[in-house]
């Protein structure tokens, strides 16, 4: 059997940044196992613009922001296996995985950071009464198809769901010749950022349908259209409102789910609402030396905030792998309430050094909304924001010694919502 | 004339209101919060840009395609220009990251370069 200190699993924005960290604070066998042919993950498909405007301080491309990821760990001595597939981790901190060319591999790591990303929710998720024609596909499917494959998989559109990348593919399509009818989106907000609502539907003359659905697909070979209506406040369709849309491609952009098969094999805790580990300020799971991050952890909106997270994970495993003294974990716990629909880290150390990064989403559109972080009665932040929304992932940071201070070790994360 | 927009500086997302004269100089905007909303409202009622990200045709390479983008952003009204002269275009492999596959791309100014290598 093989030994590293540390393997990391998935070569995406995640798994390198995490990587890299983990190399400079010291750790010496490095592994990263990758299920595709390269390094860099989802960003390879992703050339437009917007990224990195955070992290490097300029707008870059997916691929732009992958490379200068993949340039550092080629100049560093971290090993990659690429077309290399993770099918367990056994106890013991063994990770067994399997390629082409190594047949089956047993590889014990010290420790492990999962940094497998998400996929996006399929068809199946929405049962969407129709045949099972084609022309029905993600968003992300029709971009890899025309993005890296170099073919459009449509002439004319309509994309439900108003996420990113199928604002993005809106865009990208059009561009490309294609009509895009519409984009529906079952909620009365969109889940998007708002340059994407801005840039790629109105310069594009595209509508936005809010409160409005897919409820049947038409044609048995190939899509020929589909019937939209508009939905009531509980997202039940709307007698009377039904219209036919003809299209030949149903583009979905309904959500992302974090891609946890080998963590829930691996018998580790998941947050029911973010879908990812339950993970400490170090993002280590509750199997000792099991760190994640990235969008395998919670569904990110921005590449810089994987990167960001994934330093911590790679840093807590480097800390971990050099034994720094720290008896059993005591922890924080952390909650979100009112309004507030999940908050990461979940539980922090009662005797952090650092100060600590709480990450949120909220559960609707607020406008004049007071954050406030709370334990026992105790406020230790109280902040108004002008708009907060659930397509825009918030933090607030709290010090280090005010986490020691605590004497009930719970911290609540909640708004308070002027009437 | 009025012009109603959205700010996309920030995720506040500020609803703009933009008083124009008839030549299209703009007189007053309101609804912004911040300077930057002013700013952002001034440039998209006078020069609107875009960045522009694409792909370009290889041969010889190990994938059928390049991504590419705008050197720097161009006229909002000239992307569709931009999008045929991109497509107009064939490179043979290898490309590098940053190699200027299109300069001047429409007399914009702007080159069109690879975003990845091939």
């Amino acid at each position: 059997m093989q030994k590293y200190d540390l393997v990391v699993i998935g070569g995406g924005p995640a798994g390198m940044a995490a990587a890299l960290r983990a190399k400079e604070c010291g750790v010496k066998k490095i592994i990263i196992l990758e299920r595709a042919a390269t390094l860099g993950g989802i960003l390879e498909q992703c050339i437009h613009a917007g990224f990195g405007l955070h992290y490097f301080g300029e707008e870059l491309t997916g691929p732009e922001y992958a490379y200068r990821f993949i340039e550092q760990v080629e100049k560093t001595d971290i090993e990659v296996k690429v077309d290399t597939m993770v099918l367990e981790i056994r106890t013991g901190n063994i990770v067994v995985a399997t390629n082409a060319v190594d047949g089956m591999l047993e590889i014990s790591a010290t420790a492990i950071i999962l940094a497998m990303g998400c996929r996006e929710r399929p068809r199946g998720a929405l049962d969407i009464p129709g045949s099972r024609a084609s022309g029905i596909m993600t968003a992300g499917t029709a971009q890899k198809y025309v993005n890296i494959d170099g073919y459009m998989p449509g002439k004319k559109i309509v994309i439900l769901g108003s996420g990113d990348i199928g604002l993005i593919m809106a865009r990208r399509m059009t561009l490309e010749g294609a009509k895009v009818e519409m984009v529906c989106e079952l909620m009365p907000f969109s889940g998007g950022l708002q340059r994407n609502i801005v840039q790629c539907l109105e310069d594009m003359g595209i509508p936005l349908k809010l409160s409005c659905t897919v409820i049947q697909t038409h044609g048995i070979e190939r899509l020929e259209g589909v019937t939209i209506a508009n939905v009531d406040a509980n997202r039940r369709p709307i007698p009377g409102t039904e219209q036919y849309v003809e299209c030949d491609t149903l583009l979905l952009s309904v959500g992302l789910i974090p891609e946890n098969e080998l963590t829930r094999m691996a018998g580790i805790l998941i947050d029911p609402v973010t879908n990812g580990a339950v993970v400490d300020e170090n993002r280590q799971t509750n199997r000792p030396g099991i760190f994640a991050c990235g969008n395998v952890l919670q569904v990110h909106d921005l590449v810089d905030y994987v990167t960001a997270e994934s330093q911590i994970a790679g840093e807590g495993a480097a800390a971990y792998i050099k034994k720094k003294p720290r008896g059993r974990n005591h922890y924080v716990s952390v909650k979100g309430k009112d309004g507030v629909r999940y908050v990461v880290p979940q539980n922090i150390n009662e005797n952090t050094d650092k100060d600590v990064k709480l990450y949120f989403r909220v559960a609707d559109v607020f406008r004049n909304a007071r954050i406030i972080v709370e334990s026992d009665g105790k406020v230790l932040y109280n902040k108004k924001k002008p708009k907060l929304a659930p397509g825009e992932m918030e933090y607030v940071i709290i010090k280090a010694e005010d986490i020691r201070a605590l004497e009930k070790k719970e911290l609540v994360v909640r708004l308070e919502v002027q009437q | 004339m009025k012009r109603e927009m959205i700010c996309v500086s920030c995720p506040i997302g500020c609803a703009l209101s933009v008083e124009l004269d008839d030549s299209g100089k703009v007189l007053s905007v309101s609804g912004n919060t911040c300077k930057r909303g002013e700013k952002y409202a001034i440039d998209e009622c006078t020069n609107p840009v875009r960045m522009l990200t694409s792909t370009i045709k290889v041969n010889g390479g190990a994938l059928p395609v390049v991504p590419v983008k705008t050197s720097k952003p161009i006229p909002k009204g000239k992307m569709f220009d931009c999008m045929a002269a991109i497509n107009n275009e064939v490179v043979d492999a290898p490309i590098k990251m940053g190699d200027i596959l299109i300069s001047n791309v429409c007399d914009t100014g702007v080159d069109i370069v690879a975003t990845n290598e091939i």
